[in-house]
């Protein structure tokens, strides 16, 4: 097993006809992920990578059993895109859009909660990698060929530190279950938690790694969580040791304001709830090793 | 994005927010034809600089006279002004706000922020205002009054008249209050505020009651559905680099250290950071280069982190995946010719073989890396004039 997707999950791509979208929706494709169509508001009733084009979500689920969808939709447009897929029925939505305004995100969040928990998307991002479930399926943007499927549950807020994470444990010989990317944004779809959650619930996955960086309480919530609910070890990590206080660094969501929200506190959080904490992000696959050792 | 108290009044006041009379002013003389025009007898000369404590710092003086205005006017243009959020540097007054000043007999807080944790806007306010909101909620937090806005009603008159009440204001002050309150909501909802704060929020001897001070924090990624707001950016307030490098899609932070980075993703810039540290290093900067890193984006990367005449070695970590790595190393070779300072280049992911091959090719004295802490240890070695040893350094931690 994996989380959120495997090879047999249907999938659509919403923005499906643009340039960024045509190119990762052939990656996806051609790592065997089963794209079943797209949409693209105008568009419907055309073919695009021999697949079929819709106007709606609702057409596209209708029509073709959708259940997951990568959006690929300009920042003042994605939010809509996102209720329209909550909406739709789609279970998983994986966003991989950069620069939505933070209270469009809040408004999405709110528009979720319409729904009754067990009929609730899930929201991956925005701004971030999206989902890959090694040798099965893959939902984003990344450079497939550096994960090897394997039993480690990977969740990072950065993409490239979550790529660096797969292909040190590649040089280990150490293989993923899923990797997911939440995304670097103040608010988003989905948090470490709910991550960790579905990853203490998948029998493949014996390890898990947990990617933080400053700012925000998620990560200290998730190694909370970790301490009282879980029975798989979490390697953790937290990037910006070296961030001064109060600046921005890149990503809207790493801004150092509160306590608790450095990364050496974080670092020391998760140290207090029992988390194997990487020394360096270089150590990531190290860690890991160590981990898998101990878990036997 | 932060902007100017006079430049947040003036957006609070078409949302039905009371404040005092007032006007900008760059020289002595208009600061004297302000106050002319405003009346009155008090006038309250303020610096204006996108930080907080300026009454603190003596940025802010009350005068009696026209000449004292023009005193006043004199020794704040131009000054440098150093409080707890400037950092020690401080920053230089270019502008000021002349205000006709209200005596007043009761100050009170008001603030809203967007909350990460719980993912709405949460009000905040405090029977006490005129001093830091963080010295109160160290002190006595059952002081402070808090509201959370549930974004699909948006704030009711019933939350903001429980804050007004709190704050102690009688039935007269608090309907002002509720428009008050209100109306930063409505400000920080339709302008894509982060921040709104009304420190003091004042009642004066006639029962008004004003915004005395504001400030405004804006969402960067809103920007482009708010011109009105985005044309107040004051490019003097932020650090030239910053908005050179804004310019061109990336995203700088200056930083003490001799070791310049370009990185893609915010995430393995700190990592790469945290690395260099780790190695024995300072970094130079923070730079993330983005997705769809062109050669002419990596160029200006390079230029950015070259225009800082500390940095004595740079190090490029890009992990491609909606990059590729064959035009990060185009872009590298071409900014790397009359390069002053040695270079460690560390390419991985989508397309690496062929980025690598440009590079080995190139026939510059670039020293290539593999991994994370290769590239680090290299880079603290050649920063250091170790060429040989920054050839040499392996993944050792």
């Amino acid at each position: 097993m994996s989380i959120l997707i495997d090879e047999t999950t249907p999938v659509i791509v919403q923005g499906f006809t643009g340039d960024k979208a045509t190119f990762h929706a052939r990656e996806m494709i051609a790592y065997g992920t089963r794209v079943v169509g797209g949409v693209t508001p105008g568009k419907g009733g055309q073919t695009h990578l021999d697949r079929p084009v819709f106007n709606t979500v609702k057409d596209a689920v209708r029509e073709t059993g959708a259940e997951a969808s990568l959006a690929f939709v300009p920042p003042p447009y994605a939010a809509d895109a996102l209720m329209e897929a909550a909406d739709a029925g789609l279970k998983l939505v994986c966003i991989i859009t950069d620069g939505i305004p933070a209270q469009d995100m809040m408004r999405v969040k709110r528009y979720l909660r319409r729904y009754p928990k067990e009929h609730r998307t899930t929201v991956v991002g925005p701004n971030c990698a999206g989902i890959i479930s090694a040798g099965k399926a893959m939902l984003g943007i990344m450079p497939s060929n550096i994960y090897v499927r394997g039993n480690v549950g990977v969740v990072s807020r950065s993409g490239t530190l979550g790529y660096e994470a797969g292909s040190q444990m590649k040089a280990l010989g150490i293989g993923i279950s899923t990797s997911v990317g939440i995304g670097g944004d103040p608010i988003n779809g989905s948090s470490f938690l709910d991550h960790l959650k579905l990853f203490e619930g998948d029998p493949e996955t014996k390890v898990v790694v947990m990617i933080g960086e400053i700012g925000g309480p998620q990560e200290s919530e998730a190694a909370k969580w970790v301490r009282e609910n879980m029975t798989k070890p979490v390697v953790g990590y937290v990037a910006g040791l070296t961030a001064p206080k109060g600046r921005r660094m890149g990503h809207a969501g790493a801004i150092i304001s509160a306590e608790g929200d450095s990364a050496a506190e974080k670092a020391e959080i998760m140290k207090s709830y029992g988390l194997l904490v990487a020394p360096s992000a270089a150590e990531l696959g190290a860690t890991v090793a160590l981990a898998l050792a101990k878990a036997g | 994005m932060d902007i100017h108290e006079y430049q947040a009044k003036e957006l609070l006041s078409g949302f039905g927010v009371a404040v005092p009379p007032g006007g900008v002013a760059y020289s002595p003389e208009q600061a004297v034809y302000v106050a002319t025009e405003l009346g009155g007898w008090h006038w309250a000369v303020k610096a204006q600089i996108h930080a907080g404590g300026r009454g603190k710092a003596g940025g802010v003086k009350l005068c009696r006279t026209y000449q004292e205005v023009a005193v006043a006017a004199k020794t704040l243009l131009g000054a440098t002004l150093v409080t707890h959020q400037t950092g020690p540097e401080g920053k230089t007054v270019h502008r000021l706000y002349v205000e006709k000043a209200e005596p007043f007999v009761h100050a009170t807080y008001l603030g809203l922020v967007l909350d990460r944790k719980i993912e709405r806007i949460r009000v905040i306010a405090s029977a006490e205002g005129g001093v830091e909101i963080e010295e109160i909620a160290a002190s006595r937090p059952e002081s402070i009054l808090q509201q959370q806005v549930d974004p699909a009603v948006g704030l009711q008159a019933f939350q903001a008249r429980e804050l007004a009440f709190g704050m102690g204001l009688n039935i007269k002050q608090v309907s002002q209050a509720v428009t008050m309150i209100l109306g930063c909501y409505r400000a920080f909802r339709d302008l894509d505020a982060t921040m709104v704060e009304i420190n003091p929020m004042v009642v004066t001897k006639d029962d008004r009651v004003l915004a005395l001070d504001a400030k405004m924090s804006f969402d960067d990624n809103a920007m482009f559905r708010r011109p009105k707001v985005a044309e107040m950016r004051d490019a003097a307030e932020e650090d030239p680099r910053e908005t050179q490098a804004a310019a061109f899609g990336l995203n700088y932070v200056g930083l003490t250290g001799d070791i310049g980075c370009i990185i893609n993703g915010a995430g393995l810039a700190m990592a790469t950071m945290d690395m260099i540290k780790h190695a024995g290093g300072e970094p130079a900067n923070f730079l993330d280069v983005g997705g769809g890193a062109s050669p002419e984006r990596v160029a200006a990367a390079f230029n950015l982190v070259l225009s800082d005449r500390n940095v004595k070695a740079i190090l490029v970590n890009i992990f491609a995946g909606i990059n590729r790595c064959d035009w990060v190393a185009q872009g590298v070779v071409q900014a790397a010719k009359d390069l002053r300072v040695p270079l460690v280049v560390r390419l991985a992911g989508t397309n690496v073989a062929e980025g690598r091959r440009i590079i080995a090719e190139c026939g510059l004295p670039i020293i290539s890396a593999d991994t994370l802490a290769e590239a680090a240890h290299k880079a603290v070695a050649a920063s250091r004039g170790d060429a040989g040893g920054a050839r040499r350094a392996g993944g050792v931690r």
